[in-house]
């Protein structure tokens, strides 16, 4: 058992407090460079973050590099998506009624509203005051626990990260590893304030115990159980849920009620096709073959009960939508987070949204075109994204268009459109070019002003600005080869 | 064959030293290269930014100024991935998709189009870092990419491995983006920063004397970076090391 003996150990959170999340003021654009910038004001917490990341994506690296057929796999993987997007009200009607074969009751929601009221009914009917559930991004998506706190039922967490999470007030910062940019001291307060655990205490095996211990009796006295599920399968009705800490298990077996959340995205069409995707998620995810747990829920225990809850909440709009549609075909693997450069210094609550990353960025504005209108500009466009996907979501193109789309909208600052405007025009003209790149006697040469000018001068903030040199390439050009044109 | 030399608006007017060296080493492969002296910009900026209209004027002067050539040669990477991917903010005439079809970055040109097998004036005897810019490598291929499953391979260093005395050494996480992003090095200044000073610290690790790169704007940025935080390392685009710099 580790013990902290100093304050001034590296990572100690007393003296490097926990870094915070972007600041929510309603319907105004998250400002993600702020919240990022707080971030990195926190060494200890940005570096483990940063390493604790690249690790992973390192692991993806050698689990892809075990698999020959790993590209094949990522075609397939597309493909087969592609395919049920593109059919999905026959793959989910082929659900409903399979499921219901099995004896599961099945349930539409059209919207996140629509979602929280079914399960609140559904657990009144049995009376049920205590709900414990798995990881689900779909039901921080849709506000349940808030909800359903409003209705006197509470609500218990399951999956270690996504309780330390919730203990502490704040939302997953990962779709996989939710509290990821937490030190273990950070863990270490929470559950001192919320379980009482010895504070000076953070040895990660000591914590985990003391969650354990903490959650195992609301567990076992549970009125009722919910999980998530990574995969419907069309074909049998099936609900599949991929776990590692074996915690979806208890709560669909331990109840007698097993409510299902799940977005409409999720299906797949056959069970064999479960062997590419179970053999991709976490290899992308952890780097690790295979989740520990890989359990296929087909229908209510007996003298139990099983609802599956299918939630639209935006999903079909986003069918709709010609570039963008695709992002359906996300497995929430995390793989673009962890290897996106962008996201491993900011910290995932920087976004100020359900999803953030990469794949946050193309999916956060059609829920919010306006609060969300600054994501898909946190992104250096680099790419990585697209490539580490499994199932091939061109994210980094979809970022590209989202800014496109947001420009038209209006959603950018003025300062922003009023200096792309100034440089466009500018650009278009050789003579008007010439004369602002060769005004010699500021200290920057104007052209690099459009870039860096934004009031701030931000540019030199954390870096030196270039060095204009004593001419430009085209007053060389005239010097010595002035004839030849 | 008649080559139209791009030289991208700030390589003009920051790095006129990347321009003569692409112009010169053009030249020893007995080209016909042309400076068509009235260009600016490929629109880059801003349709890069969402701005795509406002690069309709950049963009339709680019293609009078370039149209004709056999092919069109510039030395940024991130500007040729602009006009082969995403200048559509000009309608798609004859004319516009011949330019674009006819562009080519200088290393892919040097290493597909010439097929240069030598580079007798070059000597470059130092350790050098290669800095792929992610518009080289994600967006042009010029290189295997770390995150897929492919064989090795990298047109820059297949050109660089022909310099005497060079010795390449390689950043612990190859393919990590710089974070220059253009205006996401101001917008989001303090984490573009961030990753630019990470680059270089890893390029230091390495023992690099020298980042090479085909993108003069990720070695603007990063060397803005090493200057602020005191690392010792130089920078130079691989246009003069090919064209014989410090030979």
């Amino acid at each position: 058992m580790r013990k902290s003996t100093s304050d001034d150990r590296p990572g100690n959170s007393k003296i490097e407090p926990q870094p915070r999340g972007a600041r929510n003021k309603g319907n105004r654009p998250i400002d993600q460079a702020e919240a990022a910038e707080r971030f990195l004001a926190t060494p200890h917490h940005q570096k483990q973050h940063d390493e604790r990341l690249w690790t992973l994506r390192q692991r993806r690296d050698d689990q892809m590099w075990s698999m020959p057929e790993w590209e094949q796999m990522r075609t397939l993987a597309s493909a087969i998506k592609e395919h049920t997007l593109s059919h999905l009200d026959t793959y989910l009607e082929m659900f409903e009624t399979n499921a219901k074969a099995n004896g599961v009751v099945v349930h539409w929601a059209k919207d996140a509203a629509e979602h929280n009221s079914i399960v609140q009914r559904v657990l009144e009917r049995r009376g049920a005051r205590t709900l414990i559930k798995s990881k689900s991004m779909l039901t921080e998506e849709c506000g349940l626990r808030a909800d359903l706190a409003k209705a006197g039922v509470e609500v218990i967490e399951t999956d270690l990260g996504e309780r330390i999470q919730q203990l502490d007030g704040e939302d997953p910062s990962h779709v996989v590893v939710p509290a990821v940019h937490k030190l273990r001291t950070d863990v270490a307060k929470v559950f001192a304030a919320t379980i009482g655990s010895d504070p000076d205490n953070d040895d990660p095996h000591h914590l985990a115990g003391a969650q354990r211990d903490a959650t195992r009796p609301l567990i076992l006295n549970a009125d009722a159980g919910m999980t998530g599920a990574n995969f419907l399968v069309a074909e049998t009705g099936a609900v599949v849920v991929c776990t590692n800490e074996g915690n979806a298990d208890l709560c669909a077996n331990i109840p007698d009620l097993h409510i299902v959340s799940v977005g409409i995205e999720k299906l797949i069409p056959r069970s064999e096709d479960l062997a590419i995707f179970v053999r991709m998620l976490s290899r992308s995810a952890l780097g690790s073959p295979i989740t520990q747990y890989t359990s296929h829920f087909r229908g209510p225990r007996q003298g139990g009960e099983m609802h599956v809850v299918l939630v639209d909440n935006g999903r079909s709009e986003r069918l709709g939508m010609e570039e963008f549609w695709t992002s359906l075909k996300c497995i929430r693997c995390g793989a673009c987070m962890n290897t996106c450069p962008v996201y491993r210094r900011s910290g995932g609550l920087s976004y100020g949204a359900t999803y953030s990353g990469p794949i946050g960025l193309i999916i956060d504005p059609t829920f919010n075109a306006r609060k969300y209108s600054n994501l898909p500009f946190a992104s250096t466009l680099n790419g990585s994204c697209t490539s580490v996907c499994p199932v091939k979501i061109n994210i980094h193109e979809q970022i590209y268009a989202w800014r496109k789309v947001l420009v038209r909208k209006h959603e950018t600052p003025f300062v922003k459109r009023a200096a792309m405007k100034a440089a466009g025009a500018v650009l278009a003209r050789p003579a008007v070019y010439r004369a602002t790149v060769e005004r010699t006697n500021e200290a920057l040469a104007s052209l690099p002003r459009f870039a860096i000018y934004n009031g701030l001068n931000a540019w030199g903030k954390n870096r030196e600005m270039p060095h204009p040199p004593a001419e430009t390439f085209h007053q060389w050009f005239i010097k010595n080869r002035g004839g030849k044109r | 064959m008649k080559i139209g030399l791009f030289i991208p608006c700030f390589i003009d007017a920051f790095f006129p030293e990347v321009g003569i060296a692409t112009l010169q080493l053009l030249e020893r492969f007995d080209l016909n290269v042309v400076y068509p002296p009235d260009q600016t910009c490929c629109g880059q900026p801003m349709a890069n930014s969402g701005f795509e209209t406002d690069a309709s004027g950049a963009e339709a002067l680019f293609v009078r100024n370039f149209d004709g050539f056999d092919y069109v040669v510039g030395p940024s990477g991130s500007c040729v991935h602009h006009i082969r991917h995403h200048f559509t903010a000009v309608e798609q005439t004859a004319a516009v998709e011949g330019v674009r079809a006819r562009t080519y970055e200088l290393v892919e040109f040097l290493h597909d189009i010439l097929k240069v097998d030598a580079f007798p004036w070059a000597r470059f005897p130092h350790k050098v870092g290669l800095h792929n810019s992610c518009g080289t490598l994600r967006g042009l291929g010029h290189a295997s990419a770390s995150e897929l499953r492919e064989p090795h391979f990298s047109k820059p260093e297949a050109l660089l491995s022909k310099v005497g005395g060079l010795e390449l050494v390689a950043a612990s996480r190859p393919d990590e983006c710089c974070g220059f992003g253009g205006l996401f090095s101001v917008f989001n200044e303090s984490v573009s920063a961030k990753m630019g000073s990470d680059k270089v610290q890893d390029f230091a690790k390495a023992k690099a004397e020298y980042i090479v790169s085909a993108d003069s704007s990720c070695l603007m940025h990063q060397r803005g970076c090493a200057e602020r935080d005191n690392v010792s390392i130089k920078f130079i685009h691989i246009a003069q090391i090919l064209n014989g710099a410090g030979a």
